[in-house]
């Protein structure tokens, strides 16, 4: 192995791995949006991105468990389509899954064996012999014979990684690989890494955690939203302090302040004339299973009509929780939501709804719509065995499909018909029947989740712009993203969540961009 | 036969290409069943019998023979409620495969009522009585599986198989204790004299049994396709989480389903003892439940589907038996032939489905 050392000149030959314009889609979403990214030998690149960023896609192209698309796949210099995993393994890429891969009941030594061919005998002597080897390279020893299960998740990890490298890859890709470790454990893996690069080996380091991709990054690109929104070589991070190179990458990974659109004018309309009434107010909400610790006061806040309240905050930080509970599809272990007037904390879904609240769930296909079932149907969801459409519980196809053909106009739906199955529909236009359904029914109140989530550019304007057309009608508005730029344009008041908890709310004045944005990471609760 | 659900199912309005709606799925339908003739006829040619006899003593004994026929369309009986019970299950995406249980365990009990009943009340009201009873014991029967799966998410093919074979060995219990006629000397319930049974037809061996499964399965296939109810169900079926979302009673819902396809279960059994055996004896099980579910599968879960489907079943099984014992082969020789059709079913599903990715790429 140590034959395969380069020499430390190899950081600035020619990259090892090229990701061209790869473009990935998946039923509702684009997952990538063209793009591009080197990986060089001898180096750590670490790709930073939310939940649903697109790195794992991307990793999954790259190690050959899906294909792009369109774009290409350079290696050494050579366009190559990765066919499978095992043309991924054959061209030099090794890589560690976020999930465990081995088996907890055999040794490690027999779940090193398990990769090869099986014709081949079983060779103790020789995996022996090879794990030394890689072991010697990561400076790290490993009980060869303990069931791989007795071992800590750390030593696990490298077991993942000595399996990833077993056949002398080039390339080892780390996805989420410090989401399981104890803070010993990421020490250990930091120096592990070290030596790796050390070797000549090229890391793709994959990390929702910005200050892993700083300290271990030698090079970090940063996705968003499918797309790549930027890139710190060497050179611009070796010359940032730390705090200097994590205010960049903040600003590349939420984006720049909005510029002036539709909805600023109506934000404008909406600030002159402040709704009085208050429709719904959430007093010490505490969600079943939030993020939240025991004994937490729970989350509080008010939204009066024609206002939008923006819930800004890294993905996982009990958003969603946080939506579920509101609208009755999840307990609350404690706290009241009234709405109007009156508390509806004990009703049921269906009765949340009656009573003129909508939740627009971010699981547009997991949730909110029916795959199978025809566009017709999905638009009625939420009203099934209601009068026109159903009499005495029979159906009357002719009403539904005056129903559907009038939100399919209004609302630009593209889809051949009422009777077309709504898994056939892109996501955009899954996304306008969603927003149809939830608006035709007038609410008073509306939960957005994540609502522009994996739509193209188009799309997102046109989301925005009924958001703020709802909100404008009189529509008190709960509005869910952690798009900063999302929520920065949409809101008259911005709430922080991190950890279960609302951490601050901001008037969306001038400064809140970074005020956000630092209650986001947890520094601004403390000063 | 009909066109088949899934994707197509709950069109709207007929457009241009209604023939291809319903040629392309009953092509779909009827070429694992020609394939699986096919295949059968060369497992026959290696055993040594003349598949052309084969098929022809099928037919003649199961459809030409009036005799035949008769037991072809009684047989349809069950076989037709046990499909209207695993439609209204698998629609709703529960995995009810513990309708032989349910199925045994209300025959047993069909059984045991209707000969005690008719000494005291008038036929006319026993015949529906005892069915409504069945119908009971095999909704109780699955309530077990029922709330474990509605409320503590257990898999419910695991516990309705298990309770499957509770209510198996419970009937056999049933059946050698309590209910044991002692004037027998083979282990079996009191016998329904034949004039107290269901009511038989113009004179012929078929009983009015097949006219209640056909409306029930018809009334079924109405139910899961018109009504709001069916719609409900179905929507637990396709996506459960969407169920969740959209407000409906998940757990509820899952309940009144067990207990409707393991109802109508209980039914299938009450009939073929009502119309058919008038008892019970402690060896019989036809397990007709677990035959037809491919039946159910290769319906693609159409309730009028089911019917041609079932129709096809029960000339193969009778017919089978006549033409099996001629070619000197085991009864269970058809299902041989129901395995392979479910297999090819399953091939010709997997090619469609790589063919439409492959057109959408």
């Amino acid at each position: 192995m140590a034959s395969r050392s380069l020499d430390p000149v190899a950081s600035t030959a020619a990259p090892i791995v090229v990701l061209r314009d790869i473009t990935k889609r998946f039923p509702g979403v684009v997952a990538n949006d063209a793009v591009s990214l080197a990986v060089y030998p001898a180096e750590v690149h670490a790709l930073l991105g939310e939940n649903g960023a697109g790195k794992s896609t991307l990793i999954s192209i790259l190690s050959g468990m899906q294909r792009p698309d369109s774009g290409t796949v350079e290696i050494r210099g050579r366009e190559i389509r990765i066919a499978s995993p095992r043309t991924a393994l054959d061209l030099g890429i090794g890589t560690v899954y976020q999930h465990p891969t081995l088996v907890p009941t055999l040794t490690v030594l027999e779940n090193l064996m398990l990769g090869s061919s099986w014709r081949a005998p079983m060779n103790r002597a020789a995996t022996r012999a090879r794990l030394s080897e890689i072991a010697g390279l990561l400076g790290i020893a490993l009980p060869e014979d303990a069931p791989l299960g007795s071992l800590s998740l750390g030593q696990q990890q490298l077991v993942e990684i000595v399996k990833a490298l077993w056949r002398g890859e080039s390339v080892l890709i780390l996805d989420e690989a410090t989401s399981m470790l104890t803070p010993q454990g990421v020490e250990d893996l930091g120096r592990v890494i070290g030596r790796l690069r050390d070797a000549g080996i090229a890391v793709l380091f994959i990390t929702h955690k910005l200050h892993e991709a700083v300290r271990f990054g030698d090079r970090v690109s940063v996705l968003r939203q499918g797309r790549k929104v930027g890139e710190l070589p060497p050179e611009t991070l070796a010359e940032l302090a730390p705090q200097e190179a994590i205010d960049h990458i903040v600003d590349l990974m939420f984006g720049a302040a909005a510029d002036g659109t539709v909805s600023e004018r109506s934000r404008a309309q909406r600030e002159a004339a402040p709704g009085e009434r208050v429709v719904i107010e959430v007093d010490r909400l505490c969600p079943t299973g939030s993020p939240a610790a025991a004994g937490d006061a729970g989350v509080s806040f008010a939204v009066r009509e024609r206002e939008i309240f923006g819930i800004a905050g890294v993905d996982g930080n009990g958003q969603k929780q946080l939506a579920e509970a509101i609208a009755g599809q999840r307990h609350a272990d404690a706290g009241r939501i009234v709405l109007d007037g009156a508390q509806i904390e004990g009703l049921s879904v269906r009765q949340r709804q009656h009573a003129g609240l909508r939740y627009v769930t971010d699981d547009r296909l997991g949730e909110g719509t029916v795959s199978a079932f025809p566009v017709g149907l999905n638009l009625l969801l939420k009203r099934i065995g209601d009068e026109p459409f159903w009499r005495h519980g029979i159906i009357r196809n002719a009403e539904v499909e005056r129903h559907a053909r009038s939100l399919i106009e209004t609302h630009d739906v593209r889809v051949p018909g009422p009777d077309t199955p709504l898994g056939h529909l892109s996501g955009g236009n899954v996304q306008k029947a969603l927003l149809a359904r939830e608006l035709d029914a007038q609410p008073m109140a509306v939960i957005y989740n994540k609502p522009t989530y994996g739509l193209d550019l188009n799309n997102i304007r046109r989301a925005r712009r009924a958001i703020c057309e709802n909100a404008d009608a009189g529509v008190a508005t709960i509005l869910i993203s952690t798009d900063l730029d999302e929520i920065l344009e949409l809101s008259d008041r911005i709430g922080v969540m991190l950890d279960g908890r609302m951490v601050g709310v901001v008037e969306n004045d001038g400064d809140a961009a970074r005020r956000v944005g630092e209650l986001m990471i947890g520094v601004g609760a403390q000063a | 036969m009909t066109h088949a659900p899934t994707a197509h199912e709950e069109r709207l309005a007929p457009g241009a290409t209604a023939l291809r709606h319903w040629a392309m799925p009953i092509a779909a339908a009827l070429l694992p069943i020609v394939l699986a003739l096919g295949v059968g006829a060369l497992i026959l040619l290696v055993l040594g019998a003349d598949p052309g006899a084969f098929y022809y003593h099928i037919v003649r004994r199961g459809l030409l023979s009036w005799i035949g026929l008769q037991d072809t369309i009684t047989r349809c009986a069950p076989l037709l409620l046990l499909g209207a019970s695993l439609i209204v299950a698998f629609r709703a995406g529960l995995w009810n495969l513990g309708v032989d249980g349910q199925f045994l365990l209300a025959a047993v009990i069909s059984a045991a009522l209707a000969p005690a009943l008719v000494t005291v009340l008038p036929v006319w009201l026993v015949l529906p009585l005892v069915m409504v009873v069945a119908m009971a014991v095999g909704a109780v029967w699955s309530l077990l599986p029922a709330l474990l799966k509605a409320y503590y998410g257990v898999n419910e093919i695991v516990t309705t198989l298990m309770m499957s074979f509770l209510g198996i060995s419970a009937a056999n219990v049933l059946i050698k204790l309590p209910f044991d006629d002692p004037t027998t000397t083979v282990p079996q319930t009191e016998t329904l004299a034949t004039d107290d049974r269901l009511p038989r037809l113009f004179g012929s061996t078929i009983n009015v049994g097949v006219i209640v499964s056909l409306a029930v399965i018809l009334f079924i296939h109405w139910l899961m396709t018109r009504t709001s109810f069916g719609l409900r169900l179905r929507l637990v079926g396709a996506n459960p989480r969407a169920a969740v979302h959209v407000g409906l009673p998940l757990g509820a819902l899952m309940v009144a389903v067990f207990a409707l396809s393991a109802g109508l279960a209980g039914l299938a059994g009450s009939v073929e003892i009502l119309g058919v055996w008038g008892n019970v004896r402690a060896d019989w099980n036809p397990a007709y439940g677990l035959m037809i579910i491919p039946l159910v599968f290769l319906a693609r879960f159409n309730g009028i589907a089911v019917i041609g489907f079932v129709f096809f079943f029960a000339v193969l099984s009778i017919g089978g038996e006549t033409a099996s014992r001629k070619a000197g082969l085991p009864n269970y020789f058809i299902l041989v032939l129901v395995a392979l059709m479910l297999i090819f079913l399953a091939l010709t599903e997997w090619l469609g489905q790589r063919r439409q990715m492959a057109a959408r790429d």
